[in-house]
């Protein structure tokens, strides 16, 4: 480690993988009571269940990019943090918030958590994703932009690269996009349309940067290839990320109400959107084969490809198969659409947060050469264990989603959903197994920390 | 492949394609703001319908249904509730609302349960507006079929 403050990194990166824990055991909670009705009902309910299990994500996405953001910025710019108790304090703030809103959700029913948290003076709640209470919802701008502020010191400060400014550009899309949060027309077409501009723009828009210059950083640390070329690759990834993905919201906006031409224009510029995670995979496969030096971290390398690989497969193949409008008269709404979105958020994002982790973390603890070879180890069956897990998991929702929709939506012999979704039981059994072998990896991963170092 | 781009033809790729694309999604954001109106019938908005979205949104209904293929995906899309359970009946299906408001959680064994949200009369009969608004939105003919 380089400089003192990027030890605020790891408060982030520790309370990140907390929240994973958390998110996957509400994601098996739901497995459960996808199959047993009765399972923990009445006394937490599906959409509760859900609720925990989004919002867990985003805030332990949010955490771990901040983590990752608070490792590298130092050593981008060459000089320590602007304000590293800043960072510390945002943390707390952060972590409080996001404790309380899970027990909000948990120990106090919604329409009443809606009353109590004056929903009604300024109703933003009970949106997909957004279901954060207005003090949450405060809570994270607040936070962001402390987070943005320090960062964008630290840069005027010291060195500019290109990570960087991919990297605020990135945070500052971040943040203006989460505006549309707070505005909830009354109009329900109206409000899905703009809803989208946070949710989509977020994920395949500005998180793609932030994902491209993560993964740009932790390859030009592991591999020691020059950053000129390095830097290339980056700017092409989000070039084609940007052509692709903006236009791309448009492949939200085939059957919601929005007007024709977004079928052709969705379709078009969203066949385009698994380009960037292809040149991703390049990206990685061939700095790795062109690597100048021998990292003794190897398993941060392992991660960086997997995240190439698995976001491809997750955000682009997945994202593919449901993304042309004629297509996606049948498949909007049905489990294909959770089993794209699972493997795109394990594949990506996810992915890149245990990227840096597994290069920054053993660094923050005094380890500037990785693990122990037997640690490394540890992480590689965990490795596995999650992708595989992660990929049963979108192959049984895959394998749902198509029997629902032969179920609901062609021929003439059709069934109704609750009919259909018990048909598909054995399915969601299956995708059970596999998010126990998820959960299993985590723990293994978990575990690896814990594995005694070489003497 | 790589090897003819240089950098700064990438870096300028980036910068020309993003505002490139950038404004025109501007552009027809302004244009389907614009159209959104006719297409959803916003002049059918009654105060019923407004109090019912509300209503939809502080119930969290969107964390288990589907609405215009939009939400969790473990109970029913509602879009085309009202042709489905209502007949397109206004007066059948606000009674059929009714019912099927007070009568959660139905008492199936293993069957996926709906809270009971202890719901007045008035609301459901909100929801019940929100729901026959919703489901007249020029949607691109979708859902394909009636079973949603």
């Amino acid at each position: 480690m380089k400089y003192t403050s990027q030890m605020v990194a790891k408060p982030y990166f520790i309370f990140a993988l907390v929240l994973l824990a958390g998110e996957i055991l509400f994601g098996l909670l739901m497995a459960i009571q996808y199959i047993y009705g009765d399972f923990l009902f009445p006394l937490i309910p599906f959409n509760v269940l859900r609720m925990v299990h989004t919002n867990l994500l985003i805030v332990l996405l949010l955490f771990g990019f901040m983590g990752a953001t608070y490792y590298l910025i130092p050593e981008e710019t060459e000089s320590e943090l602007w304000s590293p108790k800043l960072a510390i304090f945002t943390f707390w703030v952060f972590a409080a918030a996001g404790v309380a809103t899970i027990l909000g959700y948990l120990f106090v029913p919604y329409a009443e958590l809606t009353e109590l948290t004056f929903n009604n003076i300024l109703p933003t709640m009970g949106r997909e994703f957004l279901e954060q209470p207005l003090p949450t919802k405060l809570g994270i701008v607040l936070v962001v932009v402390l987070y943005i502020l320090n960062v964008l010191m630290t840069v005027i400060k010291g060195r500019k690269t290109v990570i960087t400014t991919v990297l605020l550009t990135g945070l500052f899309g971040l943040a203006v996009f989460f505006l549309f949060a707070f505005y909830v027309p009354d109009n329900l077409i109206m409000d899905k349309f703009l809803w989208w501009f946070t949710v989509h723009l977020w994920v395949e828009a500005t998180w793609e940067l932030i994902l491209g210059a993560l993964l740009a950083f932790v390859l030009i640390k592991v591999t020691g290839v020059d950053r000129e070329h390095i830097d290339k690759w980056l700017y092409l990834i989000i070039a084609m990320t940007m052509v692709s993905g903006i236009l791309g919201t448009g492949h939200h906006f085939f059957y919601m109400g929005a007007p024709e031409y977004w079928l052709w224009i969705g379709s078009i510029a969203s066949a385009v959107e698994p380009l960037p995670f292809y040149l991703m995979i390049l990206f990685a496969f061939t700095m790795a084969r062109e690597r100048k030096i021998q990292h003794d971290n190897e398993i941060a390398l392992t991660w960086a490809k997997g995240t190439a690989v698995m976001g491809f497969l997750g955000a682009g193949v997945w994202g593919f198969i449901h993304t042309l409008a004629p297509v996606n008269m049948f498949t909007h709404g049905t489990q294909l659409t959770a089993a794209h979105g699972h493997l795109a958020f394990y594949g990506a994002y996810i992915m890149i947060v245990f990227t840096v982790i597994s290069y920054a973390m053993p660094i923050l603890r005094g380890r500037p050469h990785g693990n122990s070879k037997a640690a490394q180890k540890v992480e590689l069956s965990a490795f596995w264990m999650m992708n595989i897990g992660m990929l049963g998991l979108t192959l049984a929702l895959s394998a749902a989603g198509i029997v629902q929709i032969l179920d609901q939506r062609v021929g003439t012999e059709l069934i109704g959903f609750m009919e259909s979704q018990e048909s598909i039981s054995g399915i969601y059994m299956l995708r059970a197994g596999f998010g126990v072998l998820v959960f299993a990896g985590l723990l293994t991963y978990f575990y690896s920390f814990f594995v005694k170092q070489d003497a | 492949m790589t090897e003819r781009i240089t950098k700064s033809m990438a870096k300028n790729i980036y910068y020309g394609g993003g505002a490139f694309a950038l404004l025109i999604f501007f552009a027809l954001t302004f244009d389907t703001v614009n159209q959104i109106p006719h297409r959803s019938n916003q002049q059918d908005m009654t105060a019923s319908v407004v109090a019912g979205k509300k209503i939809w949104e502080d119930n969290n209904c969107v964390g288990c249904h589907t609405i215009i293929g939009e939400g969790a995906y473990y109970a029913p899309e509602l879009m085309n509730v009202f042709q489905r359970r209502g007949g397109s009946d206004e007066v059948a299906f606000k009674d059929y609302m009714q019912g099927w408001m007070a009568a959660q959680p139905l008492d199936t064994p293993h069957r996926r349960k709906m809270p009971q949200f202890n719901l007045t009369q008035e609301q459901v009969d909100f929801l019940s507006d929100f729901l026959i608004w919703t489901s007249k939105v020029n949607a691109n003919e979708w859902p394909p079929t009636i079973e949603g």
